[in-house]
């Protein structure tokens, strides 16, 4: 069987496969940075209680496999009393590991923006809410996109695992197609192939507009 | 802790001063910077604020808008800002008491420290709009004036990175003035400015003091500029004010021999 009779023939289940992943990488990734936005800006308050309850949860998301995450959310949590379906499992887990990762992103942003910002925000009497809202987080963001460029990408190959509670994403569809076929070297193949141009078509590119689109607003671009 | 039963809950008489400093004492860990200072503006005056590096300056006038005190009281129009009311006495203020009795007060930095994501119109409605919850339409009309003003409407929808450092600063300038303020602080406006543009930015602030009953107060190295618009200049020397007057009389006649030393060190760095 040639390598085109194989792609006509698994055609189908790749792409069902393919849209799993890619709706597994768009539900984590809005978790991801809504926890990241979350356990961010609370590790940077003053009170030591939220501060150390974001510490703590940073320290144990970002300390543990993924994978353990994963089987303790589906597999544990359900004998505490609460019970995921597999999909919901499966971005919930992903995202709050990599949101883990995006607090510090986030806290470096924030960090990164200059004092004077602050300050000048201050001398307008902006409240709190208002000063990071609509003055910091703005431009800890641009100063943010490189790094989460990185991020979504590693979001993106975690997704992988959620095949192993059996979710039906791309790498599941791989494994069952390589079961019935044998056709190891050409399955894994395409199944790489695809991850790869999943990131460098969609993320890596959506990334670079959204810079331009911030640097647009900066005024920084030609 | 200090008796704050010395200190009154308000300034009250005919001649209130609009920011009186009564034994205000600042320091950062164990660095006393500021000690015992007092110092009382009137309505409507320009003071300028000279010394050396380090002599606390700009202490100042962070203590006005975004530091906090050891000891003292600072009292804006007759309040305490760094104090509020409870129980008949005086205690600590809150940040929220803090940043509301602030709001008389407008300050311009030696950055600028424009908003870069906003242009030039938008930096001066950010505060009518968010903080006074003025409506669009107002804020506008309000901040076009202004750039108006200081010579900056042609550039209004430019954002800060397309504007040299004089325009920003008089961007800047706009901006404070946009809320409003009573008292406006002046910290080195120029220091940062190529020598060329300077100019652009004093005449903005002696316009501001020709045409505005502005309470002002303004850190500077200018000496010429702070010889011609203030009405009092402060001499300050280790975190203390070593002598004060006139323009005319510090400039021309200084009493004391470490304003002597400061200003002919000056004159011949010049
Ligand atoms: N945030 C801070 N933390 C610790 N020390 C500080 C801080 N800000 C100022 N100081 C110290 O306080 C003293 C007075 O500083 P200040 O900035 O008021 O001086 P200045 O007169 O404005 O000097 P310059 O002409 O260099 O601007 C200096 O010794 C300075 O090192
Ligand atoms: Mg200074």
């Amino acid at each position: 069987m040639s390598y085109w009779e194989f792609l006509v023939e698994q055609g189908p289940r790749f792409v069902d496969g393919a849209l799993i992943t890619a709706v597994q990488f768009a539900l984590a990734a809005v978790l991801a940075i809504a926890i990241a936005l979350l356990a961010g800006l609370m590790k940077l308050s003053s009170n030591p209680l939220i501060k150390g309850s974001a510490v703590i949860y940073i320290e144990l998301f970002r300390g543990t496999s993924l994978l353990v995450q994963l089987y303790w959310i589906f597999f544990v949590l359900p004998l505490f009393g609460l019970t995921l379906e597999k999909f919901t499992a499966g971005f919930v887990a992903v995202g709050m590991n990599l949101g883990a990762y995006g607090a510090e992103l986030v806290r470096g942003g924030i960090q990164s923006v200059p004092r004077g910002q602050w300050e000048a925000a201050y001398s307008l009497s902006m409240s709190p809410a208002k000063r990071m809202w609509r003055i910091i987080l703005p431009q800890a963001l641009l100063n943010m996109l490189p790094p989460w460029g990185n991020l979504l990408i590693e979001l993106l190959k975690g997704t992988a695992l959620v095949s192993l509670i059996s979710v039906a994403d791309l790498m599941f569809e791989a494994k069952q197609i390589n079961g019935s076929t044998y056709l190891s070297a050409q399955t894994f193949g395409t199944a790489l192939i695809i991850y790869y141009l999943f990131a460098r078509v969609l993320v890596t590119p959506f990334m670079r507009w959204l810079e331009q689109v911030m640097l647009r607003k900066l005024g920084r671009t030609e | 802790m200090e008796d704050m039963s010395r200190y009154p809950l308000q300034l009250e008489g005919a001649d209130v001063p609009m920011v009186s400093f009564k034994n205000v004492t600042k320091a950062y860990g164990s660095l006393t910077v500021l000690e015992n200072l007092d110092l009382d503006i009137r309505e409507g005056e320009m003071v300028s604020v000279i010394g050396p590096s380090g002599s606390g300056k700009t202490t100042v006038l962070r203590m006005l808008m975004l530091e906090r005190i050891q000891q003292g009281v600072i009292y804006v129009n007759g309040k305490p800002i760094t104090h509020m009311e409870k129980n008949g006495g005086l205690v600590p203020a809150d940040d929220k008491y803090l940043r509301k009795a602030r709001e008389p007060i407008g300050m311009c930095f030696q950055h600028f420290n424009l908003f870069p994501h906003m242009t030039a119109l938008q930096n001066c409605m950010e505060g009518p709009v968010q903080v006074l919850g003025m409506s669009k339409r107002a804020a506008r009309e309000r901040s076009e004036d202004l750039l108006e003003l200081v010579g900056m409407i042609d550039k209004k929808d430019q954002h800060p990175s397309r504007l040299s450092g004089g325009q920003q600063q008089r961007v800047a300038i706009a901006r404070a003035l946009a809320m409003r303020p009573k008292v406006m602080l002046f910290d080195e406006v120029t220091s940062a400015l190529d020598p060329e543009v300077i100019g652009e930015v004093t005449n903005v602030i002696k316009k501001l003091v020709a045409e505005h009953n502005l309470t002002m107060l303004m850190v500077t190295h200018q000496m010429g500029f702070a010889k011609d618009i203030s009405d009092r200049v402060c001499f300050f020397f280790g975190g203390k004010i070593e002598e004060q007057g006139p323009p005319e009389q510090l400039f021309d006649h200084p009493q004391k021999e470490r304003t002597q030393q400061f200003l002919s060190a000056v004159k011949s760095a010049d």
